[in-house]
């Protein structure tokens, strides 16, 4: 367990702002910015894609640890497969504005995914269905929710919640939480 | 999903007053409305927004058990001790 | 904490002996603090469902599986076990005797919380402006303080409607729809009445009252609201 959190067996539900209702046959996700061209999927293209289920821990700052979770999506390694990338970091963009930043590095290699079902059903919009980004090894505010694109970057840009004061970085295990720490 | 009327304690520890009764104007789309119906969320920490533009007003973040306030998205934010309401919508 | 009182299957009243409490104001709110055996601290605001008047403070508290808070409080909190208070506070969504009336109150779902503690101050302070309480539940297993309200119903004075949007029981004679404007006008009477108007309960609820009751004629003034729940 890292430093300073608590086990919970419910799921909390924290959000910046409304929660967007989407349709399906509307929704798209694009790998956009830093990037020789960009690259878009529709709900339907996406389904087609290799799907992964994992199980992990996640961490919210506000001291809650949600143990097991299961999660099914697509590997973001997947989506960044053939893109020619000059950018080290990635702003992922969210329906309704939620902005959040991280290293290319964090979200490559296994660690993370765009996740579109939760213990084996689809992904609420409470929870950030249709889909949320999940990077399980930082604290849960990078796992943006209703999740639209990354934009890839050469230079880091501060996300809404680093805006205000919450860690770049955010790494649980040596308790990121604020900017400072 | 809250509304203003959620945040009364926090607003007091922050303005030192009751703030609820206050009626705040929008800095993108000019609404006014009493705090106590502004769209209130509930995160890491406490965003206040315009109910008619989804504008931030209000953000309260605790950092190290200071509460940092952001009211940049508040153009206007006036003490009334005869409280109204302009707008239903 | 005193005592702990099932409401419904969903609901439990908490029954608070506070040292040095402040009467409060019928609609005011109370912040509570949790901190649970582990150290976890969590803190929510919550409507004070006692009135002024009574002996002890009561609070109403919904299990939702998704709040930070209301699963400890209305699943593991034990007679005898402790809470940090916070308050009373708020001073918009109140209601006092000397506001006069007549007075509307419309419930969605826990929503009935706050306007339950004005009922009760009506009733305490011996105030004698008519009052009409809409209270909107699923089912009728769903409605909190049924009894107390039921009651309430015989008083002169006092008119209690339920309207049960989705299983009503059999011989049921209620409303058995969501709000719409024609349900407001039989419940809060012609607009020139001027009543004064408090709507509780989940965003959509509360807007279409809003809308509803504007679009009838009732000025925006009269009419004060508190949201919570989902949308």
């Amino acid at each position: 367990m890292p430093p300073g959190q608590y086990v919970t067996t419910d799921f909390p539900v924290l959000s910046a702002g409304p929660t967007p209702r989407v349709q399906l046959d509307g929704w798209s996700f694009t790998i956009e910015g830093a990037v020789d061209s960009p690259v878009s999927w529709s709900w339907s293209d996406f389904q087609s894609l290799p799907p992964e289920t994992v199980t992990v821990d996640i961490h919210c700052v506000t001291k809650w640890t949600k143990l097991d979770t299961v999660w099914t999506g697509v590997s973001v390694d997947t989506l960044l497969d053939g893109v020619e990338t000059q950018g080290a970091f990635v702003t992922a963009f969210s329906d309704g504005g939620y902005t959040t930043n991280l290293p290319l590095a964090d979200v490559t290699g296994g660690k993370a995914w765009i996740a579109y079902a939760y213990g084996g059903e689809p992904l609420e919009p409470e929870h950030g269905g249709p889909a949320r980004l999940l990077v399980p090894h930082l604290y849960f505010w990078k796992s943006a929710k209703w999740v639209r694109g990354l934009e890839l970057r050469a230079t880091d840009k501060p996300g809404f919640w680093e805006n205000y004061g919450y860690n770049n970085y955010g790494d649980p295990w040596r308790e990121q939480r604020y900017a400072g720490d | 999903m809250l509304d203003g009327n959620a945040i009364a304690g926090l607003l007091f520890e922050v303005f030192g007053r009751e703030t609820t009764t206050d009626t705040g104007r929008c800095a993108a789309c000019g609404n006014v409305a009493p705090v106590a119906e502004l769209a209130v969320y509930l995160g890491p920490g406490t965003v206040v927004r315009c109910r008619r533009c989804d504008n931030v007003l209000m953000a309260f973040v605790p950092i190290r058990g200071i509460v940092c306030v952001d009211l940049g998205g508040l153009a206007a934010l006036e003490h009334d001790e005869t409280p109204f309401r302009f707008d239903v919508s | 904490m005193v005592s702990l009182v099932d409401e419904t299957a969903q609901t439990k009243s908490i029954v608070l002996d506070v040292p040095e409490w402040i009467p409060h104001r019928a609609g005011q709110h109370v912040d509570v603090r949790l901190t649970a055996e582990d150290g976890y601290q969590a803190q929510r605001s919550y409507s004070i469902a006692s009135a002024p008047e009574d002996a002890r403070l009561e609070l109403t508290v919904e299990r939702l599986d998704d709040g930070e808070v209301s699963p400890y409080l209305a699943g593991e909190l034990r007679e005898g076990d402790e809470l940090e208070l916070r308050g009373p506070i708020g001073g918009y969504f109140v209601w006092e005797e000397a506001f006069g009336g007549p007075l509307v109150l419309l419930a969605g779902g826990s929503g009935v919380v706050p306007l339950r503690a004005m009922l009760r101050h009506h009733q305490a302070a011996g105030s004698t402006v008519p009052v009409s309480l809409l209270y909107s539940a699923r089912t009728f297993d769903d409605v909190i303080y049924r009894d107390e309200l039921m009651t309430l119903a015989t008083v002169d004075g006092i008119e209690i409607a339920f309207t049960l949007t989705r299983v009503q029981p059999e011989g049921w004679q209620g409303y058995r729809r969501r709000i719409d404007r024609e349900l407001l006008a039989e419940i809060a009477g012609p607009a020139t009445d001027a009543p004064l108007v408090y709507v509780c309960g989940p965003t959509a609820f509360v807007e279409t009252a809003a809308t509803e009751l504007v679009a009838l004629g009732h000025r925006p003034e009269r009419i004060r609201t508190e949201r919570f729940g989902p949308s």
